[in-house]
C-alpha cells in the first residue's frame, strides 16, 4: 500500500499529491511518469511524475479530475492509502545524460499547457541547476487554472504566463505567446519541450517547426501495464510504429502523428461515457 | 481387460451456457471417476509418457495411487517434480507430451494423464495436500524476478533448501501469464492460481509486486546493493508482435495481450472493475495458438460474434487440441488458410472490415512444417468491428538493457545453458525468458533446475 502523506487542491479540479514509494522515488528520474491504481476495482492509469525526493522516499502527482478514474484518485485524502504506485515507467529525458558543458550552452523554452505544467517542473529545475538557460510558458484556461506559479518562477529564468481568457498574462494560446517571444522579442532557443494536452502538443510542435525550433513532446497515451506487454500505447513516429511505454514517453514532436494519436486516445470513449453513466460509486470503500 | 474401459470424459458446462459466462469450462473429475480413469492405466514398464513429460513426472506411480484411493499419496509423487499440478493438469499440452506417447493411444484413447492431474492437484488444494519441509534459514538471500510459473517454481525450491527468497514482479498481482494471460474459465484465478500462490508464500518466499526490474531496481541493484546472492530472471515473453500490414493503427485492433490482460488481470467482465474493455459486435482474431483461443473465446463470452483466422489449416493448429474442441463447439467461426492483407477502417479511424487473402500449403519450409503461400487474386473482405493480434510474444528488452554482460540471442531471448546460466556470474534465468514463448510446464521446469543450480553456485562460494 502506497501512503498519501500530503494532499492540496491546487485549482477546484487539481490536487497535488505527495505519497510513499521509497523504490520508485530512489529510481525516478525527470521525463518519467507512473501509475496508479486507486484500490483493487479501479483502472491502472498512467500520470507523470511531478517530483520525487530519493532521502523522504515520496513522489508527487498532479491530478485532474477529468473521468471516473482520476476524480477517485482526487477523493482521497492525507493518510489514505494507494493500492498501487509503479514505476518509474518510460524513459528519462534525453538530457538527463547530458554534461554540464554541453547543457550550460543551450537555452530551452517550455511550453506547458493545464496539468502538464506539473511534470516541466522536474526538467526545469534539474537544467537549471545543470547550467542551462530555460524559460517557461505556462498556458490555461483561466487566471484561477495556473499551477505551479511560484514553484516555477522559483527555478526558471523566465516565466511566461498566458490565458485564453485573457485573465492574466498574454491574451491568448501558448503558440502564439511562442512566436511572439521569438519573432517579436528576439528570443533564441535551441530546443523547445512541449507538455500538456494532446492537442496543445500539436500545435505547439507545428509553431515550433515553422520557427524552425526543435521540440520534444510527452505523449500521455493510453496504456495498461506500462511496461511494453500491451501496446495500447502504439504511436507513430517519423512513420514507425513505437510504445510510448517503453519507447518514450518523450519523442521528437516533429516525427509524432499527432492526429493518430489522438484518435487512438479516444479508443475507450464510448465504455467510459458509458461506465460514468452507470457508475456507481465506491468512494470511501476499501481503502 | 482394464484397458477396455472407456476414457472418462471429464464434464463440462454446455457449451451453449459457457458461452455466456466466465466459469470454467471442464468441472473435472470427482474421486469416482478418478479412480475409474486411473485403472485405465497399464502401469507399463518402460513408461513412455515419464519421458515426455518436461519435467518428468512419474505419471504411472502417481496414477496407481489414485486408482487405489491414496490422493494423498499421488500428490506427494506429484510434487516429487512438479509444484503445480493443478495448473499444469489444466494448461499442458498433454496430447503432444504425455497422452501423446501413451501406449493405450495406439489403438485406444490415451489415459488421462491431464484430468488426472489436475484432480490430484485441485484435491491437495482442498484438502491440505502434502506438507512440504522446509529447511532452516541458512541466511543466503536470492531474488526471483517474476512470479510467473518458473520463478514460482525456482522461489519454492529455493525456500524448501533454506534460502531466504524475495520475488519481485512488475504488475499488481503475482502469477505472471497465469494471472493476465489464461482465462477464468480456463484457469480460476482465487480457486487455483492464488492457492498456488498462498502455497508458495507459506514456504516463506516473500512478494514484492510493483516492482519493474529493469526500471524501479535493477539485476545489479539487487546483487550489489540489496545483498541478494544470486537472481533468478524468470520475466517472461511478454512483447507482442504485430503484423506490420495497413490499418494496424486503426481504433480497434489490439493486441491479444491487451485484450486478455484487460480481462483477466483487470476484470474488465466484471461489472465491479473500472477496466473498459472493446469488443464490439464482430469480432476477428488472428493466429491459431491458445493465447488466439483464448482471446476469441473471451470476446465471444462479452458478446461478440468472433471469428478466427489462420494462415494455415486446422492440422497445424498450435492450440491445444482441447481448446480448439472447446472453441468451435462455443460457436467460434474458423476461417483456415487465410491470411490478412489489410484492415480497413472508417472515416472516423475505427475498424470496419479485415482484409484477407486465401493460402495453400506449399513445400515444407525449415522447420518441416508446409509453407503457407497466397493463391493468387483471392482477396475478400470479413466485416468487423475489431482486430485481435494473436501472433505471439517475445521476451522484454527492459532487463537486458539494463543488465550489462547479460548475452541476448538474435530474438531477444536471454542465453543460458541447460541449468539458467547466463553469461553473468550469480545470474540465472528460464522460463519464456530464455526459449521465447512456451508453456507453463518447461517454465516450470527451467525454474526447478535454476534453483538446483543456483543452490550449488552459492555453495560454492
Amino acid at each position: 500500500m502506497f501512503k498519501i502523506v500530503k494532499k492540496e487542491m491546487m485549482t477546484p479540479t487539481i490536487c497535488r499529491m505527495v505519497v510513499e514509494a521509497p523504490r520508485l522515488a530512489a529510481s525516478a528520474l525527470p521525463g518519467q511518469f507512473l501509475i496508479i491504481r486507486a484500490d483493487e476495482q479501479s483502472e491502472r492509469i498512467p500520470l507523470t511524475i511531478s517530483d520525487f525526493d530519493a532521502e523522504a522516499g515520496t513522489v508527487t502527482i498532479v491530478t485532474q479530475q477529468i473521468g471516473a478514474s482520476t476524480s477517485e484518485i482526487c477523493s482521497y485524502n492525507e493518510g489514505d492509502c494507494f493500492a498501487d504506485v509503479v514505476g518509474p515507467l518510460g524513459n528519462p529525458s534525453d538530457f538527463v545524460t547530458m554534461s554540464d558543458e554541453e547543457l550550460s550552452g543551450k537555452a530551452y523554452v517550455f511550453i506547458a499547457g493545464g496539468v502538464g505544467t506539473a511534470p516541466v517542473y522536474p526538467q526545469v529545475k534539474w537544467l537549471r541547476e545543470k547550467g542551462a538557460k530555460v524559460d517557461v510558458i505556462i498556458g490555461a484556461k483561466t487566471k484561477d487554472l495556473i499551477i505551479y506559479r511560484e514553484e516555477m518562477e522559483a527555478v526558471c529564468d523566465n516565466l511566461y504566463l498566458c490565458t485564453d481568457d485573457g485573465s492574466e498574462g498574454f491574451h491568448g494560446l501558448v503558440t502564439g505567446l511562442l512566436e511572439k517571444l521569438v519573432t517579436e522579442d528576439g528570443k533564441q532557443y535551441n530546443q523547445a519541450v512541449a507538455i500538456g494536452p494532446m492537442i496543445m502538443m500539436k500545435f505547439a510542435t507545428l509553431t515550433c517547426k515553422k520557427l524552425n525550433l526543435p521540440v520534444i513532446v510527452s505523449l500521455n497515451t493510453l496504456m495498461v501495464d506500462g511496461t511494453g506487454m500491451c501496446g495500447a500505447c502504439r504511436v507513430t513516429v517519423g512513420g514507425k510504429v513505437r510504445f510510448a511505454c517503453v519507447e518514450g514517453p518523450e519523442f521528437d514532436g516533429w516525427q509524432v502523428d499527432f492526429d493518430e494519436a489522438m484518435r487512438r486516445q479516444r479508443m475507450y470513449n464510448t465504455e467510459e461515457k458509458e461506465a460514468a453513466e452507470h457508475h456507481v460509486c465506491r468512494i470511501g470503500r476499501g481503502k | 481387460m482394464a484397458n477396455r474401459i472407456p476414457r472418462v470424459a471429464a464434464r463440462a458446462q454446455d457449451p451453449k451456457v459457457r458461452a455466456t459466462n466466465f466459469e470454467e469450462v471442464s468441472y473435472g473429475y470427482n474421486a469416482e471417476e478418478a479412480q475409474l480413469e486411473a485403472s485405465r492405466c497399464l502401469n507399463c514398464k518402460n513408461p513412455r509418457c515419464v519421458g515426455a513429460c518436461p519435467v518428468n513426472v512419474k505419471i504411472p506411480q502417481f496414477i496407481s495411487k489414485v486408482a487405489a484411493g491414496d490422493f494423498a499419496g499421488a500428490a506427494a509423487v506429484i510434487a516429487e517434480d512438479s509444484s503445480l499440478p493443478a495448473i499444469c493438469g489444466r494448461v499442458c499440452p498433454q496430447e503432444n507430451q504425455c497422452e501423446g506417447s501413451c501406449v493405450l493411444g495406439v489403438k485406444f484413447e490415451p489415459v488421462a494423464i491431464g484430468n488426472l492431474e489436475r484432480f490430484v492437484g485441485d484435491w491437495s488444494l482442498e484438502n491440505g495436500g502434502i506438507e512440504a519441509t522446509v529447511a532452516p534459514s541458512n541466511g543466503h538471500k536470492v531474488a526471483i524476478i517474476g512470479s510467473g510459473p518458473s520463478g514460482l517454481a525456482c522461489a519454492s525450491d529455493l525456500a524448501k533448501m533454506g534460502y531466504e527468497v524475495t520475488i519481485f514482479e512488475a504488475l499488481h498481482r503475482p502469477g505472471g501469464v497465469l494471472e493476465y494471460g489464461i482465462p477464468e474459465f480456463r484457469l480460476p484465478k482465487s480457486k487455483v492460481v492464488a492457492r498456488e500462490i498462498e502455497k508458495v508464500k507459506a514456504l516463506g518466499v516473500k512478494f514484492e509486486t510493483d516492482v519493474i526490474a529493469g526500471r524501479t531496481i535493477t539485476v545489479d541493484s539487487l546483487l550489489d546493493k540489496e545483498g541478494f546472492e544470486a537472481v533468478f530472471i524468470g520475466s517472461g515473453a511478454g512483447l507482442p508482435r504485430f503484423m506490420n500490414i495497413p490499418g494496424e493503427q486503426l481504433n480497434g485492433v489490439f493486441s491479444a495481450n491487451e485484450f486478455l490482460t484487460r480481462n483477466n488481470l483487470m476484470k474488465a467482465y466484471r461489472d465491479d472493475y473500472d477496466t473498459p474493455i472493446h469488443a464490439g459486435r464482430k469480432l476477428v482474431v488472428v493466429g491459431g495458438g491458445n493465447v488466439a483461443m483464448d482471446a476469441a473465446r473471451t470476446a465471444l463470452r462479452l458478446g461478440a460474434e468472433t471469428t478466427i483466422v489462420y494462415r494455415r489449416t486446422e492440422k497445424e493448429l498450435p492450440a491445444r487440441k482441447e481448446e480448439v474442441h472447446h472453441a468451435m463447439e462455443e460457436g467460434i467461426k474458423f476461417e483456415m488458410l487465410t491470411n490478412p492483407v489489410e484492415i480497413l477502417g472508417d472515416e472516423k479511424g475505427w475498424v470496419t472490415g479485415i482484409k484477407c487473402i486465401r493460402m495453400e500449403l506449399g513445400e515444407p519450409d525449415a522447420s518441416g512444417r508446409r509453407a503457407p503461400v497466397e493463391v493468387p487474386s483471392s482477396e475478400f473482405v470479413i466485416e468487423t468491428d475489431s482486430v485481435i493480434m494473436a501472433l505471439g510474444t517475445s521476451p522484454n528488452p527492459l532487463i537486458s538493457r539494463t543488465t550489462e554482460g547479460l548475452e541476448i540471442n538474435r530474438r531477444g531471448c536471454i542465453v543460458a545453458d541447460e541449468v539458467g546460466q547466463t553469461s553473468r556470474k550469480g545470474v540465472f534465468a528460464g522460463g519464456d525468458a530464455v526459449t521465447g514463448a512456451a508453456t507453463v510446464i518447461l517454465a516450470m521446469g527451467a525454474g526447478r533446475k535454476a534453483a538446483a543450480a543456483i543452490d550449488t553456485y552459492i555453495k560454492s562460494k
